[in-house]
This record gives C-alpha cells, structure tokens and sequence, in this order.
C-alpha cells in the first residue's frame, strides 16, 4: 500500500518518522488510514503536525467486543495546505483500556478524550481534567460500549 | 470496567477560588445560553477569572440509538441533533453512508441538495443574527430575522412536509419530488433576500452600542483556533481561509462559484461580518442552483437500497418485494468505515460511519462543530467582563442539541 502512495504527504512523513511503527494502512474510499501501537501515539501525530496536517478535527473510539483489542480509536486530522484528510487509528486491549492523551499536541482534543473516556471508559493519561462530560458524575457504566444495553434496564 | 473514580470530578473552578473570588452559576436556564449550557464562572468583582462549561444537560445518546437502527432509520435521528439546519445533517448523514455504498446520485438530486443546504444555512444564520442581537439588547433584529426564517421554513414545509424535522435527503437521493412551484417560490425569496440583509445591517451596523459590545471582545488567535479545533465562521474571522466547501468540496459544491468570508479582526465582530457576508454568498449559490438545475430523476437507481415509488410498488411485484425487504430487513451496506464533513451553518460537520456489513450501522460518530468552539469559551472570556460572556456564547453560534447529541 505505501509503495502506492509514495508521493502522499501523510506516508511520507510516517515513513521518515518510523516506518516501523506503522502496523498497518489502508487507503480505502479515498481515504488513508494509518494504524499506529497505542504507545506510539503522540508521536505519531506530532510527525503528522510537522508534516502539515496542522488542525484536529475529531476523535471518536469504536467497540469491537468480543475481539481483543478491544477498544479502536480513532483521530482524524486535516491538513489546510494539503486539503486532506488522514486518519490515525490505534487499539486499545479492554483490561485497563488506557492511552495516552493528544492534549499535549491540540488543546483541542480535551473535549473528545473526555467523552471517549465517559462513553467508552478509556483513560487518557495527562489528561488535565479527565471527567465525565455527557453523563452525571456519579453514573455507573459507558453507554457506548457494546455490552450496554440500548432498552430497558441496566 | 474502569474505575472513574472521585479525586478527578471536582470542578475546576472551585479548586483556584481565592477568598475574594466568587463562583457564579450561570445556566443551565438561563436565556441567553441558547439552549441548557451550564457555565461554571469564577469572577473576581466583574471579570472572569476561570470559566467552566458544564455540558450533557441534553444527552440523548442518538450515536447509541443509531447503532440500534437501520441505515434508513437513522436520518430522521440526525434531524434531531443540530435543529436548527436539519437538511445539512441529512446531507452528511447520507453522503457517509452513500460513500460506503458507493452509490452514484442523479444530478438532480445533488444539485436539489445543495439549494436546500443553502436554505439551511441562512436559516441558521438568521436564527444566530437575531438571537445573537436580542442577547445584547437589540430585541427589533430578532422580529425582522424570524419573519426571513418564517419563509425559509414555509419552503422546507412545502418540500418535505416538515417544518423543522424535514427528513427529505433519503440515502440515495431525495425523499420525493419536490412541489412544481418550489423552484419558484425560492426565487421570489432570494430576490428580496439581499434588501432584508440590508436591512438588518442598517439595524446593528452603525448602532454604536452593538458596535461596542462586539469590537474588541472574545479574542480568538488564528493559533488558538487551530489548536482548540474551532471551526466554520468562528475559525474564518480569526483569519484563516478555509472552507470545505471549496477546499474539499462535495455534493459537486466545485460547480458553484462563491466566496469564503474572511476576517482578520479576531473578535466578535469579525464573526458578525462573516456571517453577515456568509449569507449574501449563500445567495450566489443558490441564484447558480436555480439557474442550472438539471432535469432527471431524484433517486438513484438501485432499487435494493431506495423505497420504489408507490406506484410501481402497487403494479410490480418486484417493486413490492424490494419494498419489503427495505422495511423489515433493511440493506446490507459493505463492511468498512467512511468519514464524511461537510460544512454545516456552524462549522465543519462530520459523520464517521463504521458499517461491520450488516443492515445496521455498528458506529455512528457525529462531529459538530460547537462541540469544539465551546472549549475555545474560557480562552475568548478570559480577563473580560462578565456580561462580555453573553456576547461571546452568541457569536460562536451554538446549539446545544449537537454538542450534547
């Protein structure tokens, strides 16, 4: 798939940072996703920063019980010069489901890592204000985990 | 399951509180936080030390439901979410999910669905103008934009049936065709729309009590929007150009010519001009729309995934068969995950569908763009008044139903 792309500024960068970090990519409906191990996070999307895909746009966890990892994340980045959109993905196992949070390189994803957190229950550490954000504080469970029922009771 | 434990969820704001500052409680009823925002402010006499929104007061859970549902089913949901531009979250509804269908839509309907995204942004924007007006004690703009949007919603009335949850953009073209008097009426609206502008702006441009509430105040670096993810309006009067609509266009947007409004001010008034210009650009559009709307049909032609028309479905017994398995079983759509935004009233807009093959989306992810301007509050009302707060929720232009989905 890279030997394919070799001109996107995206591959490019991800290759010159650690072309073996990236465990997987795939460039599907004219999109590129990349996959990257959950330790490598932060790194991987300030390689991405400083190869111009300069503003965060969303991020958003997917639940894929009962497979292991569990837990798929996804950042979605654009690019104003390149006029592109890349997405990061990375998982993360459901014992102790934790990364590390991307506050560090956008401010801006405080809010999303907080609902992920709410709705999923994935910590994000150096988050600097880790809480819930959708659900009152004293709620018990993640609403958008696939073993939380949509009707009737918990 | 992890723990969320207690020493994380005390509020920020109480932790600094110095003896002579005081936390206020502003919202979630209050008017002027258009809708059920809660904010957490620390002021010290009138200025505001820290500020705090407290958001989840309008949680549905709809990301939750749509995953109980069929494709289909999901796009009267996404009417609910941001209510004040219902054909835009059907539009990116459906563009996701035709993009993981790979489905070719008629011109027609495209060019159909651009006109009517137009209309919804000018609904939005008057909604935004007159409220944003009334908060800061100018109650007449507030009467003359309704009346604009009074006609707006006559004509999504006339369309769809629906005022407000339209529900017309069906996955695969439109719900149905639209009223032969539509296309004229639209003219009639636009042609008197540029005065009604005029007008407001006469109202609020030179009033020097709405000039001096808005200069100066909620200072947004370009940097700091970038970095806080803000989006849309907001982003473009802190001085960067860059709009989807041109920058990555979709639903043939490429066809249209127009301008993005841009500002260098920075602050409230910046996102005043370019909302204000915004409109007279959505006029250009939807001129274009109506002057080259191509004939044909509304739907695709894939009678799997589209209901057939009633009248096929009474004489055809395959049409019949089709219409059923819709309704019960839905369609399958191919495994495989899609990220769609659009630029929506307030901002970028995206849907992240992930489909696992079966009839039912297995994700449904919606990125709205007040979500993200409402972390950008504290940094805008940091050092300033307390009643420039008022000021600054009305110009980023939020809606609480999409950041609480």
């Amino acid at each position: 798939m890279l030997e394919r792309l070799p001109d996107h500024p995206a591959v490019k960068a991800i290759v010159a940072w650690n072309a073996d970090a990236l465990t997987d990519a795939l460039f599907d409906r004219s999109e590129l996703a990349l996959t990257v191990p959950p330790e490598n996070i932060v790194a991987a999307v300030t390689a991405m920063k400083d190869a111009g895909y300069n503003a965060f746009e969303d991020m958003t966890a997917v639940d894929w019980l009962p497979s292991e990892p569990r837990f798929q994340l996804s950042y979605h980045i654009l690019s104003h010069k390149y006029k592109d959109r890349i997405r990061i993905k990375t998982w993360v196992s459901s014992e102790d489901p934790a990364i590390e949070s991307i506050t560090s390189v956008w401010a801006g994803a405080n809010y999303y890592e907080r609902e992920v957190f709410d709705l999923f229950g994935i910590r994000f550490d150096g988050h600097p204000n880790l809480r819930r954000i959708m659900m009152p504080e004293d709620w018990v469970g993640h609403p958008l985990r696939k073993d939380y029922p949509v009707e009737g009771y918990r | 399951m992890v723990d969320v434990g207690t020493p994380i969820l005390q509020a920020p704001p109480a932790e600094g509180a110095r003896d002579q500052h005081m936390v206020l409680n502003m919202g979630p009823q209050h008017p002027s936080t258009h809708g059920v925002l809660r904010l957490v402010l620390e002021i010290d006499g009138e200025i505001v030390v820290r500020l705090y929104p407290e958001i989840g007061y309008l949680h549905t859970g709809i990301e939750k439901t749509c995953e109980a549902k069929f494709y289909q089913q999901v796009v009267p949901l996404t009417d609910r979410v941001d209510y004040l531009g219902p054909m835009a979250n059907n539009l990116c509804y459906c563009l996701a999910v035709e993009k993981l269908l790979g489905l070719e839509i008629p011109e027609r309907a495209v060019w159909i669905r651009v006109l009517l995204t137009e209309l919804t942004r000018l609904n939005s924007h008057l909604i935004w103008l007159g409220t944003h007006a009334m908060d800061i004690g100018a109650l007449t703009v507030f009467l003359y934009t309704f009346r604009e949007r009074e006609d707006i919603l006559r004509i999504f009335e006339a369309v769809s049936g629906q005022r407000m949850m339209t529900s017309y953009f069906r996955i695969g073209g439109l719900a149905m065709e639209p009223p032969l008097d539509l296309f004229d009426r639209i003219q009639s609206f636009i042609k008197t729309f540029p005065e009604k502008i005029d007008e407001y702006s006469n109202l609020l441009t030179g009033n020097p009590i709405f000039r001096n509430r808005l200069m100066g105040v909620g200072m947004l670096s370009a940097e700091d929007a970038i970095a806080l993810a803000v989006t849309g309006p907001t982003m473009r009067a802190s001085g960067i150009d860059f709009d989807l609509r041109r920058d990555m266009p979709y639903s043939s947007y490429e066809k249209f010519q127009f301008n993005v409004p841009v500002s260098n001010r920075c602050d409230c008034w910046g996102r005043y001009e370019v909302r204000l210009e915004e409109m007279r650009e959505s006029i250009k559009i939807i001129q274009q729309a109506l002057d080259g709307m191509p004939g044909g049909p509304i739907k695709a032609d894939a009678p799997k995934i589209i209901l057939p028309d009633r009248e096929k479905m009474k004489t055809q017994m395959e049409a019949l068969i089709h219409h059923f398995k819709i309704v019960t079983e839905g369609f399958n759509v191919p495994a495989g995950e899609v990220y769609q935004g659009i630029e929506s009233g307030h901002g970028q807009m995206g849907y992240y569908v992930v489909s696992d093959g079966t009839a039912k989306p297995y994700r449904v992810h919606m990125r709205y763009p007040g979500f993200a301007s409402l972390q950008a509050l504290e940094t805008m009302c940091k050092g300033r008044m307390l009643a420039d707060v008022v000021a600054v929720i009305g110009s980023i232009d939020i809606v609480l139903g999409e950041i609480d989905r």
